[in-house]
């Protein structure tokens, strides 16, 4: 399996009214050939912007200030914005959070998909277009598709929306799918339907995904691998198994203390107090610092690197370092 | 990103509600849709009777006669009753009345006292010609400039085009539009002698006029289509749109402008009536025989039928616009349906 997509040093600086907020700091991850990254982090943590950064559609205050997005070969920042356009929707396809506000109110369904399939496959007749624009409802479990395609959105429920975004999404075959927090919208029964939905369907037709969430169980459900973002760095990635057996930094021991448990009735839920980073003025060390039981004074003024933790598994914390249990003796 | 479930803001919301259609899903539109404008045009005929009959009344309580005062009085008894009598005047108030709607049901508005033996219709639709050519280009410069200057505020905002915008959105409602008018008269009609200043003896004589009335309605049109559309822009199906690999042209024409268009749709309505039945000032500089005009003489002279007649025109024309109005908004948002039964 090839890397598919491997972003590299992604820095992304967003303009306010107030400064300027570091919203992404030099953040690197790469996407295997059918694979299924989860991008997990609290909210702010800067997982959306990455991810609009890697498809070029930031908010217009938004800039992609360095790095590089290689997409099978190719640097995409280097992209121009009508050769972007190409790669948009046909290569990397996107989902977003809420359905209910992600299509739009004044075109019905059918046309949304057609859209996509006119700007990319050019060589489509219009008889072409509808009968795969029918088709990706059904592939995408739509009952009765010829009735739904002319429909207008609010006539749906809200699962029934979701299906229909990943059916436009899915349009044009794209080898790499980014879902923005595809179910936090939705309800519990109709969210692992949609995740099971998205399981069949990379089966099918062979696309690689990165599955954003804040949701653990999301991403135990659906990930190979993981992830983890905090104050617009990536703090740890790895294996989906070890990232939830053998966490190793103290962000991601945080987040899976903090996973309620049926069988704990009566228990406590363990948050992780205090709140994240201000991105305007980051902390120039590690960014849960604050916030971090282990905390050391080091931790405050350097930010660590990453350290091998297994296979495929790294982590950017210097309880890591091996100099890390004496200096917290000494400290204490 | 925002969390709002309709793109509409309150004010197309607040105006949907007002007028009474309800969002339903309904299978059967062309039914619906046809009970609903039968039922309002039964509306329009109430309101407008009851608008002829306030106007009569109230007219007929105005001072003065439609006579020439000193020449009225020098008369004999016998010769005033006979002129009372030739125009209808000296039978009782709600005899009056009664003649008149029953002659007015039959379709005949009377005859104008100032303008001797004319139909009334006939000097309405004699003055109505200029004033609605003017007021219908005035509509299309306003609605043409007024959606490109808005569309391209929003969209490329806080920039120079955004604050030019804002900047003539409030200029074009504040400056008054005689003072436009005088102004293009001066140097576009006097000045360079382009086009003619005044009067009415061809089509070049309405440009003028009609850009001196477009300024307010652009202004208007610009100051709701960026406002509408900058909240659009904001919505997530924006970004959908742009993740399609739209251009931005694209996504602005296909997924923006059709979505902020309903406030534009909504002020569009008084927009044409106030356009279309003339401006007294903007017909009196450039001296145009429109309706206007007309209005103010046959107040002033006391020509009863006239007035009733002008009244009548305005106020069924002003509620067949409204209802069109209404019917353009289930055309242009799914979400808008005409409400089966009743309405609340």
């Amino acid at each position: 399996m090839g890397k598919i997509l491997e972003v590299k040093n992604l820095t992304v600086h967003i303009k306010t009214h107030k400064g300027v907020v570091q919203a992404v700091r030099g953040v690197d991850f790469y996407l295997n050939e059918q694979e299924t990254l989860a991008v997990v982090g609290e909210s702010g943590s800067g997982k959306s912007i990455t991810m609009k950064g890697v498809m070029g559609i930031l908010p217009k205050n938004g800039k992609v200030v360095e790095g590089s997005v290689m997409f099978e070969g190719k640097d995409l920042t280097k992209y121009t914005e009508r050769q972007m356009q190409q790669v948009r929707g046909s290569e990397i396809a996107m989902i977003f959070q809420d359905p209910m506000t992600s299509l739009n109110p004044t075109m019905k369904i059918g046309k949304q998909i057609e859209e996509m399939l006119k700007e990319h496959r050019k060589d489509m007749s219009k008889a072409d277009r509808k009968a795969r624009a029918i088709e990706l409802l059904s592939l995408v479990g739509i009952s009765n598709p010829e009735a739904r395609y002319d429909q207008y959105p609010h006539q749906l429920s809200g699962g029934m929306r979701q299906r229909v975004v990943i059916a436009i999404a899915l349009a044009c075959d794209p080898k790499v799918l980014i879902a923005d927090e595809p179910t936090t919208a939705l309800d519990v029964t109709i969210q692992a339907q949609i995740l099971d939905l998205m399981r069949d369907l990379q089966k099918k037709i062979k696309t690689s995904i990165i599955i954003i969430t804040h949701n653990l169980g999301v991403v135990a459900n659906i990930a190979d691998r993981v992830a983890v973002m905090y104050g617009g760095k990536l703090v740890e990635t790895g294996d989906v198994a070890d990232i939830f057996h053998n966490p190793c930094h103290e962000y991601t021991k945080g987040l899976l203390r903090s996973i309620p448990k049926a069988h704990e009735k009566g228990g406590e839920l363990q948050a992780i107090p205090g709140t994240p980073p201000d991105l305007m003025d980051p902390p120039k060390g590690c960014p849960f610092a604050a916030r971090c039981q282990e905390t050391m004074i080091v931790c405050q003024e350097y930010m660590p690197d990453y350290t091998e933790c297994g296979k495929n598994h790294k982590s950017a914390c210097w309880m890591l370092d091996e100099m890390a249990q004496e200096v917290k003796a000494d400290e204490k | 990103m925002t969390h709002r479930k309709t793109s509409n803001g309150p004010y197309t919301e607040v105006a949907v509600t007002a007028i009474g259609i309800r969002s339903v899903f309904t299978e059967r539109k062309g039914d619906v849709m046809l009970k609903y404008v039968l039922k309002r045009l039964g509306y329009i005929l109430v309101t407008l009777w009851v608008i002829v009959t306030c106007t009569f009344f109230m007219m007929k309580n105005l001072p003065g006669t439609p006579f020439d005062a000193e020449r009225f009085s020098i008369m004999t008894p016998q010769q005033q009753e006979r002129v009372l009598e030739m125009y209808g005047l000296n039978d009782s108030l709600p005899m009056q009345y009664v003649k008149y709607i029953k002659n007015m049901l039959k379709g005949d508005l009377g005859t104008s006292f100032t303008y001797v033996n004319q139909d009334v219709s006939k000097v309405i639709t004699g003055r109505l010609g200029p004033s609605a050519l003017i007021g219908i280009q005035a509509v299309l410069i306003g609605l043409a400039i007024g959606l490109i200057l808005g569309i391209l505020a929003a969209w490329k905002h806080n920039s120079g085009i955004d604050y030019f915008t804002m900047i003539l959105a409030v200029l074009g409602v504040s400056v008054p539009n005689f003072v436009a008018a005088a102004l293009l008269q001066y140097y576009i009609g006097l000045k360079w002698g382009v086009l003619p200043v005044g009067f009415w003896t061809g089509w070049n004589c309405s440009v003028l006029p009609s850009i001196a009335l477009s300024f307010s309605a652009t202004a208007m049109v610009a100051r709701f289509m960026r406002t509408e559309m900058l909240d659009v822009l904001d919505q997530d199906y924006i970004v959908t749109a742009r993740a399609k690999g739209l251009s931005q042209m694209k996504v602005l024409m296909r997924h923006a402008v059709r979505n902020s268009i309903l406030p534009v749709v909504t002020i569009l309505g008084p927009i044409v009536v106030n356009l279309m039945t003339g401006s007294l000032a903007v017909e009196n500089i450039f001296s145009i025989p429109g309706i206007g005009s007309l209005f103010v003489d046959c107040i002033k002279a006391n020509d009863y039928p006239v007035i009733m007649g002008i009244t009548i025109f305005y106020a069924a024309f002003y509620m067949l616009v409204v209802l069109l109005v209404d019917l353009a908004y289930s055309l242009i948002d799914p979400r808008i349906r005409l409400a089966k039964g009743k309405e609340s």
